[in-house]
C-alpha cells in the first residue's frame, strides 16, 4: 500500500505534470527545428507565433462560442484550432514574403536573419496584445478533469491523491498523433521528401527539379501549425496570457538544442527531457520516502526551485560540451 | 534668414516660459511586463489628478500640468533606470509618480531620483526595503510597507486556527520581503513554515514548485505572488493536484479575477490587500468612472493620490523645485488642516495659496509616517461563494 501511495505521488506531482509540458514544449520544439533544418536560422519569432496564432483560435473560439456549437466534454477550441492554424499561416507567409524572402535571394548569414526574426518577434508581440489584449484568458470549456484528486481518492481508497485533467490527456494524445504524421509525412510523402532534400543540400535539390519557394512555403506551414497546436494545448492547460509566450521561447530552444537542432525526432526528447530535469531534480523526496520507510526531518530536496531554469540550462551545457549537434545528432550552420 | 528664424523661435519660446509655468511630471509605471494589466489603472490614476490640476489653473498661479509616461517594465531595473534617466534628464520632470515595483523604484531612485535631486512617489511599492533605504528626503510612498502586511496576514492565519502552512513567493522584492516579513511575524507569534519557496512570474510551468509545496505539507499555502501571474498559476496547479485546499492571499493576488477564475474553489481561502473604506475612496471610484477608467483596479487610487500630494507640495512650496517643495509633502499629508477629498484638488491649492494648511485623505485616506509611507488600512477579504467579500478593516 505504501509503495503504491508512493508511486501515486510521484505520477500525480511529477510525471503527468511534467509529460503534459514536456509535451507541449516538444511541439513547439518541433517548429522551431524545422524551421532550423530547412531554412537554416533560428526563428526568434516563434514563441509570439504561438501567442498570435492562440489568440486566433481564442476569437474564433468565442464565435463558437456564441453560435452555441460546442464539443461537449472536450474543448471547443478543438473545432477552432484548424482556423487559427490557417489564419496565422497567412500571416506567417506574409512575413516570410516580406522580410525573409529578401534575405534568402541575397544568401545573406544565418545570423542576419535571426536578427530579422528578432524584428518579428516584436512586431507579432505588439500585433498579439493589439488584437487580444494583455489580461489573462482563460478559454478552456467542456469537462475539466477525466478524474480528480476525490474521486480517485474514494476509488482506490489511498492516502494520495491523483488527477488526470482533460487538457492534460489531450495535450500527450495530440502531441503523439501530430508526431507521428509529421515523421510520416517527412519520411514517406514526396512533399515530405523534397523538404529532407532541401534540408541535405540547396543546390542538388534545385537540380533534381524541387522548387524552393514551395518547400520553403510548406516548411512555415507545418511549422505554424505545431506553433499554433502547441499555443493553444498549452492555453488550455495553463491559461492564455501573451507575456508567457514570449517566455516560454527560452525552454523551446533549450528542448531543440538538446535534442539536436535540426533533428525533429530530438526536438520531441529534448522537450521531455528539458521538462521532466526541470520538475524532478527540485522534487523534495520527503513523502515520498516516507511511504517507502525512510522518515525524514529534511525535506530531501536536491535542489531549491528558484535553480529549475539552471537546471536545464546546466544539462544544454553539458550536452553542447560533449556533444555539440545535440543528443540526436542535429546540424550546425 | 535661418538665423531670423531661429531667432524669432527661440524669441517665442521664452515668450511662452516667462507667463505661466509648464510643470512636467513623470509616471514611471510598468506598462510592459509581468504587470501590464494593472499598469493602466495606475497611469490613469495619476493623470485624472494632473488633469485636475492643470484645468483648474490654480497651481503656482495658473501652471499648466503636462503628464511624461515612461515604461518602468517592472522587473527590468537597468530599463527602469534608463526611463527615469529620460524623464529626468530629456523631459525636465519635477516630480515622478512612480515606480510601480520595489525592485525596480529602489533602482531608479537610487541611481536617478537621488543624485538628480527628483521626488519619487511610489504609488505601489511595497517592500520593507524602501522603508530604510538612504532616500535623502526624496521618496514617499502612498502604500504601506509589507513589514506590516506580514504581521497583518500572520495574526488572521493564526486566528483561523492555521498552525502550520507552505510559503511561496514571487521571485522579487516585493515578493520576499512580503514573504520574509510573514514568516518571521508567523513564527513568533508560534506557527510553524513548512518550507519558503520561490517561484518566477510569467514561466512556462509550474509543475516543480507545487510538487515541492505539496511535499513539504502545511495546512495551507500562503501565495506572496500576483494574481494575473505565478501566483495563480501555482493555484491553479495545486489545487488541480490536490496539494493545498486553503489559500492565504496577500495584496498582490487580492483582485476580482481571482475569484472569477476559481469560483468556489477558493471557498476556504482569505487575505487582505491595502485598502481604504469611506468617503474619499468612494468619490474618488465615482471620478474615474467619469473619466472612463476603473478607479478600484489595483493602487490607481495610490497613484492620484502621489500625484497629488506632488502638486499640493509644489504650491505649499511655492514652486515646482523638487529640492525645495519635498520637504512639504509630510505637511501636506497630515494633520492639521481641512481634509480634502477627490476632486476637491483646485479648493485645496486655493486655501494653500492663501496660506491655510490642509490635510489630504484622497483616494486611500493618506496618513504618512516617517519615514514617508503610508500607515496603512488592511482590508480583510474572503473568497466565500464563489465572490470576493470584504470581512472587515484592521
Amino acid at each position: 500500500m505504501d509503495i503504491l501511495n508512493a508511486l501515486v505521488a510521484l505520477l500525480n506531482f511529477v510525471v503527468i505534470p511534467a509529460a503534459a509540458y514536456g509535451a507541449q514544449l516538444a511541439l513547439g520544439a518541433l517548429g522551431v527545428t524545422l524551421i532550423y533544418g530547412i531554412l537554416r536560422f533560428s526563428n526568434f519569432a516563434h514563441g509570439d507565433t504561438m501567442a498570435l496564432g492562440t489568440a486566433f483560435v481564442i476569437l474564433v473560439t468565442w464565435g463558437l462560442q456564441a453560435l452555441g456549437v460546442s464539443l461537449g466534454p472536450l474543448p471547443t477550441a478543438l473545432l477552432a484550432l484548424p482556423v487559427g492554424i490557417a489564419l496565422t499561416s497567412l500571416v506567417v507567409l506574409g512575413t516570410d514574403r516580406g522580410i525573409y524572402r529578401f534575405y534568402r535571394r541575397k544568401k545573406s548569414e544565418p545570423i542576419i536573419l535571426v536578427m530579422a526574426s528578432v524584428g518579428v518577434m516584436f512586431i507579432m508581440n505588439g500585433v498579439t496584445r493589439l488584437v487580444i489584449g494583455v489580461d489573462e484568458i482563460r478559454f478552456d470549456d467542456g469537462a475539466r478533469f477525466l478524474f480528480s484528486v476525490q474521486q480517485f481518492k474514494a476509488w482506490s481508497g489511498l492516502t494520495e491523491g491523483l488527477s488526470l485533467r482533460v487538457s492534460q490527456a489531450l495535450t500527450l494524445v495530440i502531441t503523439a498523433l501530430a508526431c507521428w504524421a509529421l515523421f510520416r509525412f517527412l519520411a514517406r510523402s514526396k512533399a515530405g521528401k523534397a523538404m529532407r532534400a532541401y534540408a541535405d543540400n540547396e543546390d542538388l535539390a534545385l537540380l533534381s527539379g524541387i522548387e524552393p519557394e514551395r518547400v520553403v512555403r510548406l516548411t512555415w506551414i507545418i511549422a505554424t501549425a505545431l506553433a499554433v497546436t502547441a499555443g493553444t494545448l498549452y492555453g488550455l492547460d495553463k491559461s492564455f496570457k501573451a507575456f508567457n509566450y514570449f517566455q516560454i521561447l527560452l525552454p523551446i530552444f533549450a528542448a531543440s538544442i538538446v535534442g539536436g537542432l535540426g533533428n525533429p525526432l530530438g526536438a520531441v526528447a529534448g522537450g521531455f527531457i528539458v521538462a521532466f530535469s526541470e520538475v524532478a531534480v527540485t522534487y523534495p523526496w520527503k513523502k515520498v520516502a516516507g511511504y517507502l520507510g525512510y522518515q525524514s526531518d529534511g525535506l530531501l530536496q536536491l535542489l531549491s526551485t528558484e535553480y529549475k531554469f539552471a537546471v536545464s540550462f546546466v544539462i544544454l551545457i553539458v550536452v553542447l560540451l560533449f556533444r555539440p549537434t545535440g543528443l540526436f545528432r542535429g546540424k550546425s550552420y | 534668414m535661418k538665423k531670423l528664424l531661429l531667432a524669432s523661435v527661440a524669441g517665442m519660446v521664452l515668450a511662452g516660459t516667462a507667463g505661466a509655468e509648464e510643470i512636467k511630471l513623470g509616471i514611471s509605471v510598468g506598462l510592459t511586463g509581468p504587470l501590464e494589466s494593472i499598469a493602466p489603472g495606475i497611469q490613469k490614476g495619476a493623470e485624472l489628478a494632473m488633469k485636475q490640476v492643470g484645468e483648474s489653473g490654480k497651481l503656482l498661479g495658473g501652471a499648466t500640468i503636462a503628464p511624461v509616461v515612461a515604461d518602468s517594465t517592472c522587473v527590468d531595473a537597468a530599463a527602469a533606470v534608463a526611463a527615469v534617466e529620460r524623464l529626468v534628464t530629456a523631459d525636465k520632470v519635477k516630480g515622478i509618480v512612480g515606480g510601480m515595483c520595489s525592485g525596480e523604484t529602489i533602482a531608479s531612485l537610487e541611481k536617478v531620483g537621488v543624485p538628480n535631486g527628483v521626488v519619487m512617489i511610489s504609488p505601489s511599492a511595497t517592500s520593507p526595503a524602501l522603508s530604510t533605504i538612504d532616500d535623502k528626503g526624496f521618496f514617499f510612498r502612498t502604500s504601506p510597507s509589507d513589514a506590516r502586511q506580514g504581521e497583518v496576514m500572520a495574526d488572521s492565519v493564526l486566528e483561523k486556527g492555521i498552525k502550520s502552512v507552505a510559503v511561496t513567493y514571487t521571485n522579487n522584492d516585493y515578493g520576499k520581503g512580503l514573504a520574509d516579513s510573514f514568516a518571521t511575524a508567523y513564527k513568533a507569534k508560534g506557527g510553524t513554515v513548512t518550507m519558503v519557496a520561490a517561484h518566477d512570474d510569467g514561466k512556462a510551468d509550474y509543475s516543480a514548485e507545487v510538487a515541492a509545496l505539496a511535499a513539504a505539507g502545511g495546512d495551507a499555502l500562503v501565495v506572496a505572488g500576483y494574481a494575473d501571474q505565478g501566483g495563480s498559476g501555482v493555484i491553479q496547479g495545486a489545487l488541480d493536484t490536490g496539494a493545498f485546499e486553503t489559500f492565504v492571499l496577500p495584496d498582490g493576488m487580492v483582485n476580482e479575477k481571482l475569484a472569477e477564475k476559481f469560483g468556489t474553489q477558493l471557498d476556504t481561502s482569505f487575505g487582505q490587500n491595502p485598502s481604504a473604506e469611506g468617503e474619499g475612496h468612494d468619490k474618488f471610484v465615482a471620478l474615474a468612472k467619469e473619466a472612463g477608467f476603473d478607479g478600484t483596479s489595483a493602487y490607481s487610487g495610490e497613484s492620484y493620490d502621489a500625484a497629488a500630494l506632488i502638486m499640493l507640495a509644489m504650491e505649499a512650496a511655492k514652486t515646482s523645485d523638487p529640492k525645495v517643495w519635498k520637504d512639504k509633502v509630510m505637511d501636506v499629508a497630515n494633520a492639521p488642516g481641512e481634509k480634502i477629498y477627490p476632486g476637491d484638488l483646485p479648493k485645496a491649492l486655493e486655501l494653500l495659496a492663501a496660506g491655510k494648511d490642509i490635510d489630504y485623505v484622497g483616494a486611500t485616506a493618506v496618513e504618512l509616517l516617517e519615514p514617508g509611507e503610508s500607515a496603512g488600512v488592511y482590508r480583510m477579504v474572503d473568497f466565500k461563494g464563489g465572490k470576493l467579500n470584504v470581512v472587515g478593516y484592521r
